[in-house]
């Protein structure tokens, strides 16, 4: 695997021979044995830079302080640019008396194209940019979704964003605020989408621009987009309001295919890692090696589909599932979004603004009923998925729970006025 | 010179920025994506690294799948869009793992540009049922309350994982996720590599008054045990350290409430985490080993044990089992006893709605 590059001067390995830096490198025994193996260190790109400017030789004399003293030495402050209240990160130095050229080293939050499709020329061009005003050290991309540009002085940030905003980029959201928004590459190469997710993606986080340039909510609130339960975004752990494709009428199923498929890899295979993998027993592999599929059954976990990608697609009649509330441990627990919306069709202009629209009520309840440093999933624990439904104005509906209460201690006092309404939306159809 | 500079710009008014969002994802685009848009037939994978997308216009696209470090300079772009422009179409994208996708017309420019990237020393795989690359923070990059480093622990573990990202010869996929603090922004994992703080926080007294709004530090703890105090004469905070869960919550709106330690911030691995709705419902990733120690530059303790767990689950877990998966079919006490982990009080949950987690059955494996 350590095999001699061929090239030297085109390799993850490469170092420049000239120092334009004029600052002299700090010493960095223990970053150095990040340098070996087979994967592309992040190191040697360091060092690379640090042959360039002066704040990276700093900035690796930090880290290896560091990795020396485990623990870290960046605190936060205030720095925007000019209209923004949000989307940098800025992180000066507690030791700066050791690495004063990076003493200042915020990062840019940059809103990437949604689906995080490039063309080189764009790369490159976000790349000259950043190393006129910046360290050059870019991460594509950050947890939350973001084009990170770590590494500037507070002077320069406003530089560069005037210049990559002139050319179609936009910071992103930190702090409590609407954040940058992620979607999967969906229907732009992928069969298993169920909806446009550039379309929603954009609808939903630009027109919540304000909220998220302006911090002034109760916390963060990140949309998700996943055009199928694969949920390759991650929704419905990380996001507040996650949008995940589905459909409602019958999968595909090309039997021609389901036969090649029980050829190739005969019965005891299907039956093994298909039939028997289905959550809810809906498939049935028959005597002459086709399919059935039992779609009042299906819960449409993809399971199937992921396996037997030639013969098994989604239906036709696509929408979204929406579920709200997703996050990690901070403060009350992990909580996983829940489903508000089973589904909704997501077509007509009409279709788009009702979204939208739900969305805005959402986060105008919570605003006004969050606590400070409470996430919206929280807020609904504390007050329960019933007020919060009442708050936006949506009706229950069983497909939001796992169970029907088990606790006896409830008031049903209004218990026939509510039957009554079930009953008149079921005839309503 | 740059007074001088000040002094001119202070004339023009401040330029006003343009409110544009989330730019339009079309515009880069591979040609094909776009003509095939909703309309891809299926897919299969030629080899790992390689995904083979089939549209009903009988158009067909290719994707090669390339590992990077995520952090990256002008270099490594110029390097990586070179070898793009020269054996592919100049059209890539990112997945959410920090892994580049570049998109081919035609199955002729796969191998050689597959070459090239090898050549290069950057690997390509990540597909199926591989390790892919671990996704990650910043640590002590960038982030203000870091226990560890992310960019570190991610480069010792995939050079062990190396041969698991080129090859697809695990039961399923398998997500790494590493996290600095017990915030967890590396998100839910299959393994997930987490720092886990051991003792409460150190108050630098001097400083509360100064630097932290107290009632809000006071309204972070998650079990209310932080209260205002004077100490030596001056306003600050104190904490009940029997009650102290050592979150470090406390630490982001209040620094001087020190968490990071040298010695006691220890990293804790968690497995199990699911993001997918295939076959079971999603999971959140649990507890199973803690105390190891924060070991830069190589953290082999850490890595040590994601690798026997690796190792135990490839060859215990049936086909398409994710690690969640193929705990719940085996039981957490066959887990404890393949993977020789020694199982603590500490394993049984005792926050909220915990008594969910507790087994009210006799269903035991024996």
């Amino acid at each position: 695997m350590a095999q001699q590059p061929k090239n030297p001067d085109k390799h993850a390995t490469y170092m420049p021979k000239e120092k334009k830096s004029t600052k002299a490198f700090h010493k960095t025994p223990l970053l150095d044995q990040l340098e070996s193996g087979p994967w592309p260190s992040f190191v040697t790109g360091l060092k690379r830079l640090a042959h360039d400017n002066n704040m990276m030789v700093d900035l690796l004399g930090q880290l290896e302080y560091s990795y020396t003293t485990r623990k870290g030495y960046w605190k936060g402050g205030t720095v925007s640019v000019f209209g923004y209240g949000g989307g940098i990160i800025p992180r000066f130095s507690e030791v700066a008396s050791m690495f004063p050229e990076s003493k200042e080293f915020h990062t840019l939050r940059v809103q990437p194209p949604a689906g995080n499709h490039y063309t080189t020329s764009m790369l490159r061009q976000l790349s000259d940019s950043w190393k006129k005003y910046g360290s050059g050290l870019i991460a594509f991309h950050g947890q939350t979704g973001n084009i990170m540009f770590i590494g500037a002085s507070t002077e320069r940030t406003q530089h560069f964003f005037d210049e990559v905003n002139s050319y179609g980029f936009d910071l992103g959201g930190a702090g409590p605020c609407v954040r940058t928004a992620m979607s999967c590459v969906g229907a732009a190469r992928c069969e298993q989408s169920n909806a446009n997710e550039q379309k929603i993606h954009r609808i939903l986080v630009n027109n919540f621009i304000d909220d998220m340039h302006r911090p002034a909510l109760p916390y963060k609130f990140k949309f998700k987009v996943s055009g199928c339960p694969n949920d390759c975004m991650n929704s419905i752990q990380r996001a507040d309001f996650a949008v995940i494709g589905t459909w409602r009428d019958d999968m595909k199923v090309d039997q021609a295919e389901v036969k090649n498929f029980v050829k190739s890899k005969s019965r005891k295979y299907v039956v093994d890692n298909v039939i028997a993998r289905c959550p809810t027993k809906a498939l049935s592999l028959n005597d002459d090696d086709t399919l059935t599929v039992d779609n009042r059954n299906c819960v449409r976990c993809m399971h199937c589909i992921n396996v037997m990608t030639k013969a098994l697609k989604p239906g036709d009649d696509k929408g979204v599932t929406v579920l709200i509330g997703g996050k990690r441990t901070l403060k009350i627990g992990d909580t996983f979004g829940t489903v508000i919306v089973p589904f909704m069709k997501l077509e007509t202009d009409e279709d788009y603004e009702k979204i939208r629209e739900m969305a805005a009520n959402i986060i105008d309840f919570w605003a006004e009923n969050g606590l400070e440093h409470e996430r919206c999933g929280e807020m609904i624990e504390r007050i329960g998925l019933v007020n919060f439904l009442e708050g936006i104005g949506l009706e229950v509906d069983p497909n939001m729970i796992t169970h029907p209460r088990t606790c006896s201690y409830i008031r049903t006092d209004e218990w026939d006025q509510e039957a009554e309404k079930w009953n008149q939306r079921q005839a309503a159809g | 010179m740059a007074q001088q500079q000040q002094t001119t710009e202070k004339a023009a008014p401040p330029r006003t920025p343009i409110e544009s969002g989330c730019p339009d994802g079309f515009q880069y685009m591979h040609p094909l994506m776009i003509k095939n848009y909703g309309n891809w037939k299926y897919h299969d994978r030629p080899r790992p690294g390689v995904l083979h997308h089939v549209a009903y216009s009988g158009d067909e696209i290719w994707t090669v799948r390339v590992g990077t470090q995520r952090q990256l300079g002008p270099y490594e772009i110029g390097l990586l869009c070179d070898i793009i422009d020269k054996y592919g179409e100049g059209y890539v994208r990112f997945t959410i793992r920090s892994n580049m996708e570049i998109s081919l017309s035609s199955w002729d420019k796969v191998e050689p540009m597959i070459k090239a990237f090898e050549e290069a020393g950057y690997p390509v795989g990540g597909t199926g049922n591989s390790v892919t690359m671990i996704s990650h923070t910043q640590g002590w990059l960038h982030c203000d309350i870091p226990g560890t480093d992310a960019s570190g622990v991610v480069k010792a573990l995939m050079d062990d994982l190396y041969e698991e990202f080129i090859k697809e010869d695990m039961p399923n996929r398998v997500h790494i996720t590493t996290s600095c603090c017990q915030i967890n922004c590396g998100g839910q994992g299959d393994i997930a590599i987490n720092v886990q703080h051991t003792k409460p926080p150190k108050i630098n007294h001097d400083l509360v008054a100064n630097v932290c709004e107290r009632p809000s530090v006071v309204a972070r703890c998650p079990v209310a045990a932080i209260r205002p105090a004077m100490v030596n004469g001056k306003p600050s905070l104190e904490v009940d350290e029997k009650k102290c869960i050592c979150c470090g919550a406390c630490y982001p709106p209040c620094p001087p409430m020190q968490i990071n330690d040298p010695e006691h911030s220890k990293l804790a691995i968690w497995v199990g985490g699911k993001n997918s709705n295939a076959r079971s419902k999603p999971m959140f990733h649990k507890l199973v080993a803690a105390g190891i120690p924060n070991n830069p530059p190589r953290w082999p303790e850490a890595g040590a044990i994601v690798k026997k767990i690796l190792h135990v689950y490839k060859k215990d877990a049936k086909d398409w089992e994710r690690v969640g998966d193929w705990v719940e079919r085996i039981g957490w006490p066959r887990f404890f006893e393949l993977t020789e982990l020694p199982v603590t009080k500490f394993h049984i949950e005792n926050w909220r709605g915990s008594r969910y987690t507790l087994n009210a059955s006799t269903h035991i494996r024996f």
